[in-house]
């Protein structure tokens, strides 16, 4: 397996580490020798005399909070009682001030030239007639949106929240796995696994010296405000969510409530002369920012899916007037389609003149002949990814499959190269977790910083979500997969 | 913050739902009661009266303990008390940022007690146990409303609900009892029906409320002017008619045409059950003045349901 690899079999950790194995992979909290990294000297210290039992407790305290608040997710394709807890790791995960400090320059540069971007193929498309991406790829994606050609978007800001996950290599770098740039989710488990954990950990908390993230409320509210259409000097924001059936309902009524905003359904929208109204018991209010939360094709029956009874009619034709904002823009999945993901280096540099700051991984494309080649031949080394797809379903991890997954793929991938893409399996790194037993063992995890995006400038709250494969060995972080969260800490 | 329509219409129903489930349950318990005494009426027309004064249209051919079944689980009975709380919880789980957590906790803990599969295995030997829980978890939510909730707009719309649906149900019941019990306009009561009169008032939570003001001296027409217009007892129609149209003050007025209907169709109740005596109720007749409750508040419903909750846009941009 991928995860072991190379065991330093001499090296015995200490309780509650006894269970503990260093590999391959970079471990967030010890040196390869088995010393823990500085920034986490003080936690490991905090563990080492920490007594099994209260740590047990601390655990048991942890999740009845979390169940108390509902802090829940659905899973689809299950009878009733769908309504889980999100598995949470006790254990917070640390990021140094100068890591940290690299990753916000990184994904400032990358959002802000993936909004030039956007911008750039929604209008006069220079970067492909300079030959820089393909046009192919544009258009054959599914979420390119030709009704948004020419259409003025406030303040050219396609990218009002993105959730860009990362990854760290073997040897401790940072690079992007994928750019969420439609409706990501999470943020509101990084804000609630924070009070939580301030609540276990105070001292520990303290002592470490961790950069807060309270200010998201405000701050997702404040960027939505200045996406107000032009003399609108004192907007009316809301949030769009597809209802209380959605995975992520809990998240929409947390942030609406941390907004201070109403939290809207489509059928509490009405459009009349291009204009959104609210239904009110008051009577009609205008609307004039729209933080949707749902997808493109669900969000105007008029206009996409004509089926979607979650959307408003009329909604695209207000916003395409400019009487209302959506945030994000429609048709910003193009910029987050796989294949696209591939030649995001050369977006940044044909839009800034830069050198990417934070890498990509290796990526091969199916459309590709030679490299479609390649993939259908290692298919047992590399993961295999669907391009449209998100939530890690329609994914092939190679090392992890059987003849016969790779095999359906391989058929897959021939049929329908545009929709495959394919990247080397890389062993995220790993983090100490909490497992049933009250041992502390190491399991893969990624990151995920949440962006608002303003423009050259951004806000990012130091750290983010970290997800974690909570099966061991397991690569997969998706919450609908067997996934967890674990709070993030970003050094003073 | 202005309230939105969908959040007034889900509490109105969720509180509505609560009310139909508990009232329910207190005629049905009362009925096992009179049922073990009853000489008069076979079983099978007494359960089907019952039915009937519960609004209720009761299946072909069915038998009685199925009836009772029926009226009580069945889910393609959509008045069944589990449909109700169903629909009540669905509407709560709607609008939970709009309500106490102890409200959500509470309704969520109903919905699911009255749904295990233990209940309704017990129900053939202790049917009263699932009654008596029934009423005590919505009695219980609604004391955890009142002293939990913001009394606001959104609880004004609890209340609403609740007493609509009170009047109604109540005026519904005093109809099916006098049109069969009291045909004649007698003043006295028939002894063998004497059981049936308190089972009218416990049904109504009234026999000792009633006994306190006329001592134990059963007469109709007392009995009917103490459910019908007094105004101090909770559960008369008069006391839920007074609630609704102090609810309908305390919501925002609408400059729009007909936007004071609600108010006035409240009002209009309100005065005439306030200013009308018992002898002019037997002179317009018993029936024709329930019906005509019924229907002002049907009236009232859909006023509400224009005004706050499906207005036409065109019509609420001009105004």
């Amino acid at each position: 397996m991928m995860t072991t690899g190379r065991v330093i079999e001499q090296r015995r950790f200490p309780a509650p580490f006894s269970n503990y194995e260093l590999g391959d992979p970079f471990d967030e909290m010890f040196l390869a020798s088995g010393a823990p990294r500085e920034h986490y000297q003080e936690i490991y210290d905090f563990l080492l005399h920490l007594p099994a039992e209260e740590l047990r407790l601390h655990k048991q305290a942890a999740d009845q909070s979390f169940l108390h608040q509902g802090i829940t997710f659905t899973v689809y394709g299950r009878d009733e009682g769908t309504e889980r807890i999100i598995p949470h790791d006790l254990l917070p995960r640390i990021i140094t001030a100068q890591e940290w400090a690299k990753v916000e320059a990184g994904l400032e540069q990358r959002i802000h030239a993936l909004n030039l971007f956007l911008r750039d193929i929604y209008h006069e498309g220079k970067i492909l007639s300079d030959g820089v991406v393909p046009r192919d790829i544009i258009y054959s994606c599914k979420h390119f949106r030709r009704e948004m050609r020419g259409v003025h978007v406030p303040k050219g800001n396609y990218l009002t929240v993105v959730g860009t996950d990362l990854i760290r290599l073997p040897n401790g770098e940072f690079v992007v796995l994928e750019d969420n740039l439609r409706v990501p989710s999470g943020v509101s488990y990084m804000m609630t696994s924070r009070q939580v954990l301030k609540r276990i950990f105070p001292r520990l908390y303290q002592a470490c010296g961790v950069r807060p993230i309270d200010h998201y409320g405000q701050a997702l509210l404040a960027t939505l405000r200045n996406l107000s259409p032009d003399g609108r000097p004192e907007p009316t924001v809301v949030l769009l969510s597809p209802g209380v059936y959605n995975s992520a309902y809990f998240e929409h009524s947390f942030l609406a409530r941390q907004m201070g905003i109403q939290l809207v359904e489509g059928r509490d929208l009405a459009v009349h002369d291009s204009i959104v109204y609210m239904r009110t018991t008051s009577g009609l209010r205008r609307v004039d920012v729209i933080y949707r939360r749902i997808d493109d094709d669900f969000i105007d029956p008029l206009s996409f899916r004509k089926d979607s009874i979650l959307g408003v009619p009329g909604l695209f034709n207000a916003y395409r007037t400019g009487n209302v904002t959506l945030a994000n823009a429609i048709g910003t999945g193009v910029a987050d389609d796989k294949a696209l993901y591939a030649y995001v280096p050369q977006i940044i540099k044909y839009y800034l003149q830069q050198d990417s700051i934070l890498q990509n991984v290796e990526t091969f494309l199916a459309t590709d002949p030679t490299q479609c080649h390649h993939i259908v031949n290692n298919l047992d080394k590399l993961v295999v990814k669907a391009v449209g797809e998100s939530g890690g379903y329609g994914m092939l991890i190679g090392p992890h499959s059987t003849k016969e997954q790779q095999e359906e793929f391989r058929l897959r991938i021939l049929e329908d190269p545009r929709n495959y893409i394919a990247q080397p399996t890389i062993s995220l790194s790993t983090a100490p977790c909490f497992v049933d037993g009250g041992n502390l063992e190491p399991r893969h995890i990624d990151l995920r910083p949440y962006i608002l995006y303003q423009g050259e400038k951004s806000v990012i709250v130091p750290g983010g979500l970290t997800r974690v494969a909570l099966r061991k060995g397991s690569l997969v972080v998706n919450s609908s997969q067997g996934g967890g969260s674990k709070d993030t800490w970003v050094l003073n | 913050m202005d309230m939105l329509s969908r959040v007034g219409d889900a509490l109105y129903w969720m509180s509505r739902y609560l009310e139909r489930a508990e009232h329910t349950a207190r005629v049905l318990e009362i009925h096992l009661g009179l049922q073990l005494e009853s000489f008069s009426a076979s079983s099978q027309q007494h359960w089907e009266r019952m039915i009937t004064s519960l609004g209720l249209e009761p299946p072909e051919g069915i038998n009685d303990i199925d009836l009772i079944q029926w009226v009580c689980f069945d889910p393609s009975n959509r008045l069944s008390i589990v449909s109700c709380i169903s629909f009540a919880r669905d509407n709560a789980r709607q609008v939970r940022e709009h309500t106490s957590s102890e409200m959500w906790e509470q309704i969520n803990k109903l919905f699911h007690d009255v749904r295990s599969n233990a209940v309704q295995e017990d129900w053939e030997t202790e049917p009263t146990d699932f009654l008596r829980s029934v009423r005590d978890g919505a009695h219980l939510f609604q004391g955890i409303t009142d002293s939990t909730m913001n009394h606001g707009q959104g609880w004004q719309f609890i209340q609403l609900g609740r007493y609509i649906e009170r009047a109604t149900s109540s005026a519904v019941l005093l109809d099916v009892h006098f049109e069969h019990f009291h045909p004649t306009g007698a003043t006295t009561i028939n002894f063998e029906e004497h059981s049936e009169w308190i089972g009218l008032l416990k049904s109504l939570t009234a026999f000792e409320a009633y006994c306190k003001v006329y001592t134990a001296d059963l007469k109709p027409e007392r009995i009917a002017g103490f459910l019908l217009l007094s105004e101090e007892f909770p559960h008369s129609i008069r006391f839920a008619v007074d609630q609704i149209d102090i609810v309908m003050k305390a919501l925002p007025r609408s400059k729009r045409d007909g936007g004071n209907q609600p108010a006035r169709l409240a009002g209009k109740l309100r005065a005439t059950l306030c200013y009308t005596e018992m002898d002019e109720v037997s002179a317009t007749g018993m029936h024709d003045f329930l019906v005509s409750i019924e229907s002002q508040c049907s009236q009232i419903h859909n006023a509400v349901h224009q005004v706050y909750i499906e207005y036409p846009v065109d019509a609420a941009l001009e105004a």
